[in-house]
């Protein structure tokens, strides 16, 4: 990525609403925002190459050019990220950029789009459409927006949707410089793939998706390049290639919601050219509403995350874990939220504590904290690799 | 268990009705219940609306906080069965795009899905939580979901002056489950029957909120419907006020605008 480029570009993103004001805004809806973010590390880097400053700040803008029309809309949302340590987490990208029509019960849909499957919160097992930004954050939310056609039918027994999505685009990873990899880097400059039709290999996709009075239920089939690639040593043992193979997923995920309780359940089968396996999360999340005479909610979390792949498959990070969390609503005007979970590894012991908390600043600005602890991990588990990447991050982001 | 006990309950209620109408009025309850329903059943009919509102939030030191909203309605003519809502979220920005589809059940809990954009997630919540505060405002979520006749037990309690009109004074007790309320005490006026306000009771007996709804406007279809909501929480002396743009009617709209599969294809 020319971060030069990506430089001069962000002010004009950023700008484009003022741009917009006017002739255009008649017709389409503006909006955008722009992230101001600091990492704050607590430990030294562990890995050769990595920059040897603490803190690493980044600016994201994005915006969103909405319209609707009586039977069809469309979407352009142009997303920009500069980092100033890691250049493999500078990116421009369309997260959305399509046109979609409805006729009766069906509606097309040809462009990019994110889309999001599944109900758990510790793990996104069955969620498969979309890319993962994973240099954006390791929780794996953020995506980056993925070329399709899509055709919807919604009926009185439900949502069938089939995508056809024919360019894949590759994880992100960071860079040599960047914080929260790997011992050897991965060089995201020459994947490698199964198919020989690489990147341009036609991916296929069907979900269909309803409700049963309490129980909510999807099940998906996906055929294409895995979104997860295996991270294989190069030639001379200096950099880790990513190796996207071919793949079949079944997903199900499902939730019965009942009182003040949220079952969900999600669980995948993947069959790739060196086998098949079965993964799955389960758990709840029960609530307690206006705590103590307040307006607050307290939600518990706990769910068990079960993955059978072995060593021959991508690497994951929850494969035998009890994820336990509480989660805060203050109900306020400013939406104060706080979200602070542990991930435990029943095998290893490794841990992983995740605080997250955010609130609204008057009527334009969020700030939002991050706070990630990686221990207890030996020289041969999964997340010893960024147990000295232990950070803060703060956000300001300003929305117009 | 619990379940089909409310179902046989409702049953038994709806032959009480059905059987005590002739004598009714005679009654307190069976007068209060008329009358409740002669203001629920003025607007019958209306089809579906949308509209456009501001929902302002003040504490209790006067510092204010505004949403920009529009809700959309799908009535269901059917008394026994609930509207269908569908909330959208233009304002404050961070949160645009976040909708609340509901179809609003008589005594069983409501089904409620929201719409989160930024990970474009539809997530089903607990409908539980019919006293907690609506996006952090006065009003909560049972008060904002539709209110539908049956929801309610009436008791009449008498006539008297309310504003420039003379109104009905009618006590309801919520019969679903999870309310925050003990008891409402509405006024209904006796000119066009509609809702001018509202106290609300909380579990402990004690008056935690005051609803005022004012200028009422007709429509064509003969739909009443007030555009200025103010809710004064007596308790902590916080108020949200929703002022609302005109109603539309018949906008187009059916079942297929508020299904779970529409959240994601909103905009």
């Amino acid at each position: 990525m020319n971060t030069t480029i990506l430089k001069s570009l962000l002010p004009l993103v950023c700008l484009l609403p003022a741009l917009a004001t006017g002739t255009v805004r008649a017709s389409w809806d503006v909006s955008s925002n722009i992230d101001l973010t600091t990492r704050i590390f607590t430990e030294d880097a562990r890995w050769p190459g990595e920059d040897d400053t603490t803190t690493q700040l980044s600016v994201a803008g994005s915006t969103e050019f909405r319209w609707r029309g009586d039977a069809s809309r469309a979407s352009i949302v142009p997303t920009l990220r500069y980092d100033e340590t890691d250049n493999e987490r500078s990116l421009a990208d369309l997260r959305e950029a399509y046109w979609a029509q409805e006729a009766e019960s069906y509606e097309l849909l040809v462009g990019v789009n994110t889309v999001f499957w599944g109900v758990t919160e510790s793990v996104h097992l069955v969620d498969i459409v979309n890319q993962t930004d994973a240099v954006a954050d390791i929780d794996g939310e953020d995506k980056l927006g993925q070329p399709m056609i899509n055709l919807v039918l919604q009926r009185d027994w439900g949502l069938v949707s089939v995508y056809v999505l024919p360019y894949f685009r590759e994880r992100t990873f960071a860079g040599v410089d960047g914080r929260l990899r790997s011992p050897l880097p991965v060089d995201t400059d020459n994947p490698q793939y199964e198919s020989p039709d690489k990147e341009i290999h036609v991916d296929l996709a069907l979900r269909y998706s309803h409700y049963v009075g309490s129980v909510d239920i999807g099940i998906s089939a996906f055929s294409g390049t895995s979104r997860e690639p295996r991270l294989l040593p190069n030639a001379n043992g200096a950099v880790l290639i990513p190796f996207y193979d071919q793949i079949g997923q079944l997903g199900l995920d499902l939730q019965y919601t009942s009182d003040a309780w949220l079952w969900k359940l999600e669980a995948i089968a993947r069959e790739t050219r060196n086998g098949s396996f079965t993964a799955a999360v389960g758990g709840f999340e029960y609530s307690f509403y206006q705590v103590a005479g307040s307006a607050a909610d307290v939600g518990v979390l706990l769910e068990l995350q079960y993955d059978g792949r072995d060593n021959g498959e991508p690497v994951t990070f929850a494969d035998d874990d009890l994820f336990a969390g509480i989660r805060l609503a203050l109900n306020d005007s400013q939406d104060t939220t706080v979200l602070a979970g542990a991930g435990y590894d029943l095998e290893t012991g490794e841990t992983y504590i995740n605080i997250e908390a955010d609130r609204r600043l008057g009527e334009a600005y969020v700030l939002e904290m991050r706070a990630r602890i990686f221990t207890n991990a030996g020289p041969s588990d999964t997340s010893f690799a960024i147990e000295k990447d232990d950070y803060l991050q703060l956000q300001l982001s300003r929305y117009f | 268990m619990k379940h089909k006990i409310s179902k046989s309950f409702t049953l038994a209620l709806a032959f009480g009705i059905a059987l005590a109408a002739p004598v009714g009025a005679s009654t307190p309850a069976g007068k209060g219940f008329e009358i409740a329903a002669r203001s629920d059943r003025s607007d019958l009919g209306f089809g579906n609306s949308r509209v456009e509102l501001q929902m302002i939030l003040r504490n209790a030191a006067g510092q204010q906080s505004t949403r920009s909203l529009e809700i959309a309605t799908l009535e269901k003519p059917d008394e026994s069965v609930g509207d269908k809502s569908l909330v959208l979220f233009e304002t404050p920005r961070d949160i645009e795009g976040t909708a609340l589809l509901s179809h609003a059940k008589i005594l069983d809990p409501d089904d409620q899905w929201l719409f989160l954009p930024a990970l474009k997630r539809v997530k089903r919540i607990a409908s539980a939580n019919k006293s907690g505060p609506f996006v952090g405002s006065e009003f909560a979520f049972e008060d904002f979901t539709a209110i539908e006749l049956n929801k309610f037990d009436y008791r009449y309690v008498g006539t008297e002056t309310c504003g420039a009109f003379q109104c009905d004074v009618l006590e309801r007790q919520p019969r679903y489950e999870n309310s925050g309320y003990s008891k409402q005490i509405t006024w209904i006026d006796q000119d066009v029957f509609q809702i001018r306000k509202v106290e609300f009771y909380d579990r402990r007996g004690d008056l935690l909120k005051v609803l005022e709804l004012d200028d009422y406007r007709q429509y064509d279809n003969g739909a009443w419907r007030a555009h200025r909501l103010t809710m004064e929480n007596v308790q902590t002396n916080k108020q949200t006020d929703l002022v609302y743009q005109d109603y539309a009617f018949n906008v187009g709209i059916s079942e297929k605008d508020f299904v779970k599969g529409r959240l994601s294809r909103l905009r």
